[in-house]
């Protein structure tokens, strides 16, 4: 056991976050900047990083689980206004279904964002949102039942494309109303229970990263307003009620790494129903220290913290997105009591 | 990035497992029954006979050498197996290992490290808890030896150690922080008079209380050098912090297991609030087995004293208060209609956590100004 990263893992941890660093919005006038925002998508792009989970040719994806979540904590840490994950996501489950178009897809999921399956027929009965897209686009993949398992097929709206938004300014959400019309895929074979576990470990291990990094840049630019920000002649930050909020946020991003250092590494390492628990128990942890990173980061920002103008919603509302993106801590726990509460007994 | 097994480790695992198995120590099932902690002793001597304790220490004395992620496996095995937890020692052999001259470490630790010896640690004062540096406990020299004179508290085990290692004011002249020396002091000598305490979950085998009335120790059992008392303090309460080096994660993940063991007996006598709280148990449980993996794996090439025990610290209670709560919200009412309940003991023992080895607070300014960078109030 060695849980460190490799030396290449440390490498792309660093330049991971020194180009979301340098590209993403410091500001919140900032997301206003379409040079700024094409420039990291290209940087991105260039990066190959959309293609982390892509078929290798030979069925494994191009890299783990652990590299997509060392690139997702990164852009998290600078909300980074690119799309990273849906891509990465939408080719991971193409790759398991063995379909081959999939330049640009993303996966459009039902409305508790938590699975992307539809009921049987040639149309949607129930509205689809499609989560972190980058550009115009008129399909997404959606999950089509077949007999017990699923096939990947593509799900388009019937007039212009849905009307883009959410509550998170970094990424973008584009709805696909009830009655858009299913292709199936052309090719590509069933997913099993198996293949879509696995895939939602790597969908839990990736939103956890982004809220690791979110935490960890969120709690950043606190700690600095903190120390700058001055009332009764000395930094707030000098007061131990400030310092407590911060010193128990901090402690909740460590715990949260530590559980989703370990969600990504069971990704491609563990059974898909173990990895997918490994995921459960990442996400159950990091949604809610999170959460409260978040809310601490808008509270010592104090008044400023409630204008708009200030980074740390942004952070907030980037959190409440992966937050529910493939279900919160309460969905998890709910989930993870199923798991090991409703079973004979005779686990471990 | 690999938290599996290497194959050193994958038949290490195995062979304790099989001892596990075999060797039942017949304590009883909860840390909070006296009897399980009288007779830590023996399962200390146990695990130790065995091969299976101080796996990253020097084999001089006594260890076994072994990379710092085979406590992952010891303490992963122990709660698999339902067995106590290690016996915490380990920030005590950090503290002599890092400022006893080599005459000290030769005597010392083979029996802390065996269990031969047992020790205590005497940090606490009635008027010195968390203002550790304004102890007022004295040991003025007299010829070859050391004479001790004060009152400690909150001295874990006091009562069944052999030794002692005790911080006191050797230069009562200088700054508070400066006049301080570490001492080994023999227990079992006139002028050491015991006064156990009873916790408030009622076990009366932990807590202690320890009048020094001219208690006597040679100066060859100054562990360091005169003055150095406070540095080697902080050494000690930094590993103190550390989940790692007191190996709970077995201990809070057995009781979540034995919870789980409960509810699965009868899933349909529980509420899905309880059942939930014992899965956010099981939750901050793994986070801190997981936590300790990277924490450990960070060590695997050398040990550094730093701030970071204290956030581990912060997890590690809120762990354990989280365990307690879930052991009390499954038990109900029986809680409060029985006060033998185990789960009330749980609970009320874990409220401890929050204090012992530094308060939250205290954890928490130490985050605050030495890991962000905050100005100091």
């Amino acid at each position: 056991m060695d849980t460190r990263d490799t030396p290449e893992q440390a490498e792309l941890r660093r330049s991971a976050r020194q180009l979301a660093r340098e590209l993403g919005p410091a500001t919140v006038a900032d997301l206003d900047d379409a040079p700024r925002r094409e420039r990291l998508a290209a940087a991105v792009r260039d990066a190959g990083w959309l293609e982390l989970r892509d078929d290798a040719g030979d069925g494994t994806p191009l890299a783990s689980g652990v590299e997509a979540a060392i690139v997702a904590d990164a852009l998290g840490g600078a909300a980074a206004d690119v799309a990273f994950a849906g891509r990465v996501l939408a080719a991971d489950l193409a790759r398991r279904a063995g379909v081959s178009d999939r330049a640009g897809a993303v996966v459009a999921f039902s409305a508790a964002i938590v699975d992307a399956a539809i009921e049987p027929g040639a149309e949607t009965a129930r509205a689809m949102y499609a989560v972190d897209v980058d550009e115009a686009l008129d399909s997404a993949y959606v999950l089509a039942p077949d007999g017990a398992e699923y096939r990947l097929a593509r799900v388009r709206s019937r007039g212009a494309p849905g009307a883009s938004g959410g509550s998170d300014l970094t990424r973008a959400i584009r709805v696909f109303p009830p009655g858009s019309v299913v292709h199936p895929a052309e090719t590509g074979g069933l997913l099993t229970g198996d293949d879509l576990a696995a895939w939602s470990a790597l969908g839990l291990a990736i939103t956890s990263a982004d809220l690791v990094g979110v935490m960890r840049g969120v709690l950043d630019v606190t700690a600095a307003y903190a120390t700058e920000r001055r009332q009764y002649g000395v930094p707030v930050g000098s007061f131990q009620a400030v310092q407590h909020l911060l010193a128990e946020a901090r402690c909740l991003m460590e715990g949260s790494l530590s559980v989703a250092l370990h969600a990504a590494w069971a990704v491609d390492n563990l059974s898909p129903l173990e990895a997918r628990s490994a995921g459960r128990v990442a996400k159950a942890y990091s949604a809610r220290a999170a959460r409260t990173v978040c809310e601490t980061a808008v509270q010592v920002h104090g008044g400023i913290g409630n204008a708009w103008e200030c980074v740390a919603h942004v952070y907030l509302r980037r959190a409440l997105l992966s937050s529910r993106w493939f279900g919160d801590d309460s969905f998890q726990l709910r989930e993870l009591s199923r798991e090991r509460l409703e079973v004979a007994d005779g686990l471990s | 990035m690999d938290f599996r097994d290497s194959p050193a480790e994958a038949e290490f695992r195995g062979r304790l497992r099989s001892w596990l198995a075999q060797y039942n120590p017949g304590l009883p099932a909860s840390s909070t029954d006296d009897e399980y902690w009288a007779r830590q002793a023996e399962w200390h001597t146990a695990l130790y006979d065995a091969g299976f304790f101080g796996l990253s220490w020097p084999a001089r004395f006594g260890g076994h050498d072994l990379p710092t992620v085979f406590d992952v496996i010891l303490d992963e095995e122990i709660a698999t197996a339902g067995a106590p937890p290690r016996p915490s020692l380990g920030y005590l052999v950090q503290g002599i290992s890092s400022h006893g001259n080599e005459a000290i470490k030769d005597r010392f630790l083979p029996g802390l490290i065996s269990g031969r010896d047992r020790w205590c640690q005497g940090f606490s004062e009635p008027d010195a808890g968390s203002d550790l540096a304004s102890l007022r406990t004295t040991a003025t020299r007299a010829g070859g030896e050391y004479v001790i004179n004060g009152h400690e508290i909150w001295t874990s085990y006091s009562d069944v150690a052999d030794w002692c290692i005790l911080l006191a004011r050797t230069e009562p002249d200088v700054a508070k922080h400066k006049g301080l020396s570490a001492f080994a002091v023999p227990m079992r000598q006139p002028g050491i008079e015991q006064r156990p305490l009873r916790m408030i979950n009622g076990i009366t085998t932990e807590f202690g209380q320890v009048l020094f009335d001219g208690a006597r120790v040679p100066a060859a059992n100054m562990i360091g050098e005169p003055g150095e008392g406070w540095r080697i303090a902080m050494t000690i309460v930094s590993h103190e912090r550390e989940p790692g080096e007191l190996g709970y994660v077995a201990r809070y993940a057995k009781t979540v297991k034995e919870l789980e063991h409960a509810v699965r007996a009868g899933p349909a006598d529980f509420r899905s609030d309880q059942r939930e709280a014992v899965a956010w148990a099981r939750v901050q449980t793994e986070m801190l087995r997981l936590h300790v993996c990277r924490r450990l794996s960070e060590r695997l090439e050398g040990v550094e004293h730093g701030p970071g025990g204290s956030i581990d610290k912060l997890l590690m209670t809120w762990v354990e208060q989280t365990v307690g709560s879930a052991a009390l919200a499954v038990s109900g009412s029986n809680a409060v209609v029985d006060a033998d309940d185990v789960a009330l003991k749980v609970y009320l023992y874990s409220r401890a956590q929050s204090v012992m080895g530094g308060t939250s607070q205290i954890q928490k300014n130490i985050i605050a100004t030495r890991i962000l960078g905050l100005p100091a109030g």
